[in-house]
């Protein structure tokens, strides 16, 4: 176990690197001189300087990367040029709206589409069944900012059941309690949810009836067990695997839905300030936030290779 | 081909697919002839009107022409349903042309690391550091460098897809490599090049467009989502995403401006998909029986 675990995280060093590789030749992407674009319309040939020199853009492009990688190791991620504040000091005060917002969305997605899913693999060919395909195919379809609005509409604008927008902290001296923290979130989880719901729900449903054509289904049901008891101990518990993969890869989803689900609420969130950051052109929390959200993707998706151990007994490593 | 064509034609999915786009493409191609005006034409007469009213458009040139705004018009006085109409242009644009740069480069890419084991290891490393980037996140931070055009944006699109595409022509690859007829080219001295494009590139074609649908659906959808967050191409060109960024300040007094765009953007992305369901059951009848990851 302790030996996989060392595996896997040696495993993760070539792929982090890369991510960071990618991230600092971004902002070397940019046609022209990185420092004039940094500094602005208005910056003077002076200020042009001393932004080069800030981000050691005189040293050669090898040494310029070992120096940013050292102090990203460090946990160091520079600063904001438009907010003039540690990259990291930034992150961390965004971090609550968004990890409320994609939490929540995850743990609303798997209550939905598991059982969904198990349904309509149960009857297959049923209205369920077809109801999820159609839902499926139509989950990929519409963007979440269009359903964003379409709920806004309906429950804040229309029926004013729930707040049109914003965002209440659950910690810190400004909070007011659980009450309002998830009165607000109620649209966004759901708007958010519905992508996610559709890629899992799919998953589960294939998983599931593939291994409900298994001869120890027919046992199960030949002993005598209630059908609930044949679909969750035998039929869900072998599907769990996939099920549980899907969940990690559509984290890459989910991220990039929390970015334009705060823009359609008006969450303070990591999103929020990556959208900002790019109309400022403030590359170093760009450069931040992708790392970030790239680092957790690949944690969450160990976690969940490591998880195969106890959903799956007979997967040793 | 033919029997290919004709299952083609006969699949529900592909019919229905291949006619919306077919609207689409009309729509994109007659748009100045279809009661529309200039998109970027502002008549400050004609401030947030309702969708459905009549009357007269001053256009730029200073001619005044009779007029219905069939979805209203924005807070700068211009007509919703002629900047719709001409996004529609920029969409499939996008949409087709991040798919072919997409499955071009992925697709040499996926037949070097596939061919050439010495490459094999460091072009795959680098699709997987390009993998664990969230794509939308990858996009956004690539416009960024480059800055908003229609090209850049299609690169930025393209770019987070191509670890995608290299993975299944380097799949495909590795098992056309073993076939008897590429060892027979092989025995016959044949270049390798060749070999590439003549013998292997051929049999990979449908994984490819099945691939390349997809491609172009979710980019259409992604180009919208850049264009919502102000991200993607300037204000000035109207885009769905851009005509709905527009609209979201006034959201709760005015919902047209956003919902229309929605109700052209969500049938062509469900319709691309749908195609795509389609080619995948006729074409690649394989990785329809995989269920398609």
């Amino acid at each position: 176990m302790l030996r996989f675990l060392m595996q896997r995280l040696l495993a993760l060093v070539p792929v982090l690197f890369t991510v960071a590789v990618i991230v600092f030749l971004i902002l070397r992407l940019t046609p022209g001189d990185p420092a004039a674009v940094i500094a602005g319309n208005n910056a003077t040939n002076e200020d042009i300087d001393r932004i080069r020199e800030q981000l050691g853009l005189t040293k050669p492009v090898i040494t310029q990367f070992m120096i940013w990688l050292g102090h990203v190791m460090q946990g160091d991620l520079g600063y904001s040029f438009y907010l003039n504040r540690p990259v990291t000091e930034l992150i961390a005060q965004r971090i609550e709206p968004t990890m409320s917002l994609a939490a929540g969305t995850m743990v609303l997605a798997v209550l939905i589409a598991v059982p969904l899913g198990t349904i309509a693999a149960w009857r297959m060919g049923g209205w369920l069944d077809h109801l999820l395909s159609g839902f499926a195919v139509a989950g990929f379809s519409v963007p979440v900012f269009v359903i964003g609005y379409v709920l806004i509409y309906i429950f804040a604008v229309e029926l004013q059941w729930l707040p049109v927008q914003g965002y209440r902290r659950l910690f810190g001296a400004s909070s007011q309690g659980v009450g309002p923290w998830a009165m607000q979130l109620v649209l966004p989880w759901c708007s958010l949810a519905t992508i996610y719901v559709a890629l899992i729900a799919r998953v589960t449903r294939a998983s599931v009836s593939e291994a409900l054509t298994e001869d120890y289904i027919r046992t199960a049901r030949a002993k005598g067990l209630t059908e609930r008891m044949v679909l969750l101990r035998h039929a869900l518990a072998n599907a769990a695997v996939p099920i549980v993969t899907v969940v990690g890869i559509g984290v890459a989803l989910l991220i990039g839905g929390v970015v334009v689900t705060e823009t359609v609420y008006a969450i303070p969130g990591l999103g929020s300030l990556t959208v900002d950051a790019v109309l400022n052109r403030d590359f170093p929390v760009i450069q931040g936030v992708v790392l970030f959200f790239s680092v957790l993707y690949v944690l969450i998706n160990l976690l969940v290779d490591l998880s195969y151990l106890w959903l799956d007994p007979r997967i040793r490593y | 081909m033919a029997p290919v064509l004709r299952s083609l034609l006969s699949h529900g999915a592909v019919r229905f697919g291949a006619g919306v786009l077919a609207v689409l493409l009309m729509i994109a191609a007659l748009s100045p002839w279809l009661g529309t005006v200039d998109p970027a034409a502002m008549d400050s007469a004609h401030i947030n009107t309702g969708a459905g009213s009549v009357g007269e458009f001053a256009l730029l040139d200073g001619r005044t022409v009779a007029h219905t705004f069939w979805m209203g018009a924005d807070n700068f006085g211009r007509d919703i349903y002629s900047r719709v109409l001409y996004g529609t242009r920029i969409s499939l644009l996008v949409g087709v042309c991040t798919a072919l740069v997409a499955l071009s480069v992925g697709g040499v890419l996926g037949m070097l690391a596939g061919y050439f084991r010495a490459m094999d290891a460091v072009l795959m490393r680098v699709m997987d550091g390009l993998m664990a980037i969230p794509a939308i996140l990858l996009a956004i931070a690539l416009v960024a460098a480059l800055g908003a055009q229609v090209w850049t944006v299609v690169v930025a699109i393209a770019i987070p897809e191509i670890p995608r595409v290299t993975r299944l022509v380097r799949s495909l690859v590795l098992t056309l490599r073993e076939e008897p007829f590429v060892e027979a080219a092989k025995a016959l001295a044949t270049p390798t090049p060749v070999i590439l494009m003549r013998h292997i590139l051929p049999n990979a074609m449908a994984p490819l467009i099945v691939q390349g649908t997809f491609i172009a659906a979710s980019a259409v959808l992604t180009e919208a989502i850049l264009s919502f967050l102000g991200l993607g191409l300037p204000a000035d060109i109207p885009t769905w995403g851009n005509i709905m960024a527009e609209g979201r300040v006034q959201f709760t007094q005015y919902p047209g401006n956003v919902l229309f765009p929605a109700l052209f953007l969500v049938p062509t992305v469900l319709a691309i998909n749908l195609l795509g369901d389609g080619l995948r059951d006729v074409l690649d009848p394989k990785f329809a029986k995989r269920g398609g990851a």
